[in-house]
């Protein structure tokens, strides 16, 4: 692992020789921070201040106004996309919560067989970006597709599941649900069986229980997954644009950008809206969690009583496990179909089955594979020198204003990527590339760096955590035994954090390779394409679906194989650290 | 509050997690209004013996009667007991009045009714003032109170206390004990309190059952087992005992004990005779620098200073002796490597 943190000043360099005032002493970790900073400004902040300011500009004049706001929201389109925009954001959390909730309830309060697997298999759409499953939820939910064409065979009606809004609803809700099991469940599981227990003892029993304690108390896990469900709803842009629903705020965006043009200042008015949105969610989830920190879980005391399940109960459990199972897995299950099929049209499933399609995708799409792999590669190197560098700087400096490098990273969870992108447009479109006579918002390279600042909060959250493992103590014992602060960075800490680093690579590495966001505004040229955009180009039309199907495979293989990696190596490092401390 | 005052009967009680048998054979009969204590080492079975009596864990076989009632068969939130937790178990998204009320409302009491016997039930405790603190403002022995509030507020039928104040610091702890008994008269409800601690059962028990590995070693009052162990368990569990191997003989119409090693101690009248252990207590034994009479010959090992007394490691005839002897400023100590002579005072020795 490379360390970028420069070695202490040699002692007879220049600086040594001018006015000290020209030059103040400043320790290599201080460098590495100003460093950092400076990026940051250059490639998070600065771009999104830009879109910000452009948008209260007025385009003719250049002096602040409100205009641009006025004439958004004096636009039947802007106002029919803003409310389709919330309108889907919530209505993806009902749906989210429906399908998460019976899940996290099973599995933490029955003793039941099936926990396993939705311990594993519930997690399985988040390793596939919800853009790619989008077409293959049409053809199994859309209008002719396999339940309405079978519905309509038998029943003689349809349900419109994917028509319109109600589609996206269904894909995001279906994608991002885990956010909300994962959380939930550890609420739930956090809860100290003594909680319950106590109400028990003082006459309180089933659904009533559940309702005026175990959940109040597992609310702060449910509502920071709902909130995270609202805000990516809220931001995304793949997901409509391959629904062809071009009504919501992020594609309007998108729209206006790519067609009316880069000064068209009504893509700055939404990417305002989105990031206030982010914001606002965010604070108000704060405002609603404060002091309610409720992980009650004693020493040596065990989480919610589990019960065992009636013969009735377990038919009943495993039928709602297995039928929300078959939901969450259809884009799986339909792209796989997809992607081997001659022709699939009006038709429950396939007419027939090639291996064409593969073939296809890999005569056109090598150049995307290997692009993805170098910007993904890229991005998610930077993150993890950048979390690492961060993360110690914070946690174990004193340097002043630390805490902003930690806030000004974190600031980009609440940036959209769509709002990146436009950023980065307009930040660079003026910047020349030396000795490439481009524009850099036109050059590769920007792509990588959108990819890298998008996907920095998860690197360095993994970062810090891999540092907090690292005791204070081993790094004062190799300074105490002369090692210089450098080296025992390099010697100690770094290798120490090594399976957390490596986790937070190859899960940057993983999800950088399928964001579409920011890259669909970034791609100047087919040949700079990632494989996102690749999938977004082939499923433009019906003939290119099958090989972006394939691509879309791929792209789900090397999510999933990337999660499952990063997996093993969290596993295995924790087992490492444990035998070590002799228990 | 009204005051109820109904026994507790454990009639041949066994419980099994899966295959680990974790209470063998419990009987025991708890007196109406009694403060009654379970006393043993972690793993004894006293919390699952205390929690099968609130109707948590598994189904135990045998019968718990309440006041005459069984209610091996009835769910926890239909026995009408209280019981309070070792974690305190106060719900933290409710204030201190929502906690105590919670009870009442589950009981469907009217709303008038509850402010009452709230602010009653806080004022039992003193901490009427604290009414709209959320939980997590309080301090441990203010939310031990507040659990304690919570629980009697119901009108249980027997109060239960699962180690109550094993999360309290080494002064309160011996404050809140004092507190729960005045309470627990005040009240006159019957109460089980579940320790490990023998100083605490010591202090506050009417009588005290003693538990080692799910089955009952002995009942009875803590002087009682005290002076009385019934078996070598108890001896050794309550206080420091000297456990010497010997046998009893018969020597001129008087029985004496003669350990392993050779030495020989007169025994009182009436001490069992069929017992291979006599049992001296650290106080019972003097330490002296002459020899005489029945006195065994040992070595000091080891001194410590406890303040009011000065504990000696005697070693004697291969096993080592316990010696209490109480400090008066000026007198001489012992130095480790003198030879001493130990005199028991085998009166109130015990032989098993």
């Amino acid at each position: 692992m490379p360390n970028d943190t420069p070695r202490p000043a040699a002692g007879t360099g220049l600086a040594d020789r001018l006015p000290s005032f020209l030059f103040p002493r400043l320790s290599g970790t201080a460098l590495t921070g100003i460093f950092i900073a400076i990026f940051l400004m250059g490639f998070l902040i600065f771009p999104v201040l830009q879109v910000i300011y452009v948008a209260f500009i007025d385009p003719r004049s250049g002096g602040l106004t409100l205009q641009n706001f006025a004439d958004f929201f004096g636009t039947s389109l802007f106002r029919e996309s803003f409310a389709n925009s919330f309108y889907v954001s919530a209505m993806s959390v009902v749906v989210a919560t429906v399908i998460a909730l019976p899940l996290a309830y099973i599995t933490t309060r029955f003793n039941f067989g099936g926990s396993a697997l939705i311990q594993s298999l519930g997690f399985i759409p988040l390793i596939m970006p919800p853009f790619v499953g989008a077409v293959a939820m049409s053809l199994i939910f859309g209008k002719n597709g396999t339940i309405n064409l079978m519905l309509r065979d038998t029943f003689g009606f349809t349900i419109p599941f994917m028509e319109g809004l109600n589609g996206v609803i269904l894909v995001q809700s279906i994608h991002y649900f885990p956010f909300i099991l994962i959380n939930l469940s550890a609420s739930l599981r956090n809860i100290d069986r003594s909680m319950e227990e106590a109400a028990q003892n003082l006459g309180s029993s089933g659904l009533r229980m559940f309702r005026r304690i175990v959940f109040p108390l597992a609310m702060p896990g449910y509502i920071a997954g709902a909130v995270l469900v609202f805000i990516k709803v809220f931001d995304d842009l793949g997901t409509p644009l391959l629904l062809n629903v071009n009504n919501m705020l992020a594609p309007q965006a998108y729209l206006r950008i790519t067609s009316v043009g880069i000064s068209d200042p009504m893509g700055y008015v939404i990417s305002v809206i989105l990031v206030a949105f982010s914001i606002l969610s965010l604070w108000a989830s704060f405002l609603v969690m404060r002091g309610k920190d409720y992980a009650t879980v004693q020493k040596g005391g065990g989480g919610l009583a589990k019960r065992d399940l009636s013969t009735r109960e377990k038919v009943l459990a495993y039928g709602a496990v297995i039928f929300i199972l078959l939901l969450v897995l259809s884009p799986h299950i339909g792209l796989m179909l997809l992607s081997f099929s001659t022709i699939w049209s009006f038709a429950p499933l396939p007419d027939g089955y090639t291996w064409a399609n593969y073939v296809r995708m890999w005569e056109g799409s090598q150049q995307y594979i290997t692009n993805t792999l170098l910007y993904a590669g890229l991005a998610a190197l930077g993150d993890v020198i950048l979390g690492t560098a961060i993360a110690y700087i914070v946690l174990r400096t004193g340097i002043a204003g630390r805490k902003w490098l930690d806030y000004m990273a974190t600031a980009a969870l609440a940036v959209p990527g769509v709002v990146l992108g436009i950023g980065y447009l307009r930040t660079f479109q003026s910047v020349e590339v030396p000795f490439l006579d481009k524009p850099m918002a036109q050059w590769w390279v920007i792509i990588a760096i959108a990819l890298m600042i998008r996907r920095l909060p998860y690197a360095l959250r993994a970062c810090m955590a891999a540092l907090q493992q690292v005791s204070v103590a081993l790094e004062e014992a190799a300074e105490s035994l002369g090692a210089t602060k450098s080296r025992t960075i390099r010697r100690v800490v770094v290798p120490l954090m090594t399976g957390g680093i490596l986790a937070g690579f190859v899960t940057s590495f993983a999800t950088a390779a399928v964001e579409l966001s920011a890259t669909i505004m970034l791609v100047s040229s087919s040949k700079d394409s990632p494989l996102a955009y690749g999938i977004y180009l082939f499923m433009q039309t019906p003939s290119g679906r099958g090989a972006g199907a394939a691509l879309g495979i791929i792209a789900v293989i090397i999510v999933g194989l990337g999660m499952y990696l990063s997996q093993l190596i969290i596993e295995r490092d924790k087992k490492l650290k444990t035998s070590g401390t002799g228990h | 509050m009204k005051t109820k005052m109904l026994g507790i009967e454990i009639d041949d009680l066994h419980l099994a997690f899966g295959q680990t048998k974790v209470l063998t054979g419990v009987n025991l009969t708890i007196k109406p209004g009694e403060f009654f204590a379970f006393l043993g080492p972690s793993g004894s079975g006293k919390s699952t013996l205390l929690r099968s009596i609130a109707g948590f864990g598994p189904r135990p076989q045998g019968a718990i009667r309440i006041g005459g009632k069984d209610v091996v068969d009835l769910p926890p939130w239909k026995r009408n007991v209280g019981m309070v937790f070792q974690s305190y178990a106060l719900w933290p998204h409710m204030s201190v009045r929502e906690n105590v009320a919670f009870g009442l409302r589950e009981r469907k009491v009217p709303g008038a009714d509850i402010a009452r016997r709230v602010d009653e039930a806080l004022d039992l405790v003193g901490l009427k003032h604290l009414a709209d603190r959320m939980p997590n403002q309080l301090s441990g022995g203010q939310q031990q109170r507040i659990a304690l509030a919570r629980t009697v507020v119901i009108e249980p039928q027997v109060l239960l206390l699962d180690e109550p104040l094993s999360n309290l610091d080494a002064s309160l702890r011996v404050q809140m004990r004092r507190e729960l008994l005045t309470l627990q008269r005040k009240l006159g409800l019957t109460t089980i309190f579940v320790t490990h601690d023998q100083e605490e059962a010591n202090t506050t028990s009417d009588r005290m059952a003693v538990l080692d590995g799910g089955v009952i070693q002995q009942v009875g009052s803590p002087q009682d087992l005290y002076d009385r162990p019934a078996n070598l368990f108890v001896a050794r569990f309550l206080g420091t005992a000297n456990i010497l191997e010997g046998t009893v003989e018969t020597e001129g119409g008087r029985a004496r004990f003669r350990t392993k090693t050779g030495d020989s101690l007169s025994l009182p009248d009436g001490v069992g005779a069929a017992g291979k252990n006599i049992v001296l207590r650290p106080q019972n034994i003097t330490i002296q620098r002459e020899a005489s009479r029945d006195a065994l010959v040992g070595t000091v090992a080891h001194r410590e200073f406890l303040g009011g007394q000065i504990r000696y490691l005697v070693t004697s005839g291969g096993s080592e002796i316990v010696v209490d002897q109480s400090h008066r400023s000026g007198r001489d100590w012992f130095e480790p490597g003198a030879t001493v002579h130990l005199l028991a005072n085998t009166e109130n020795a015990v032989v098993l």
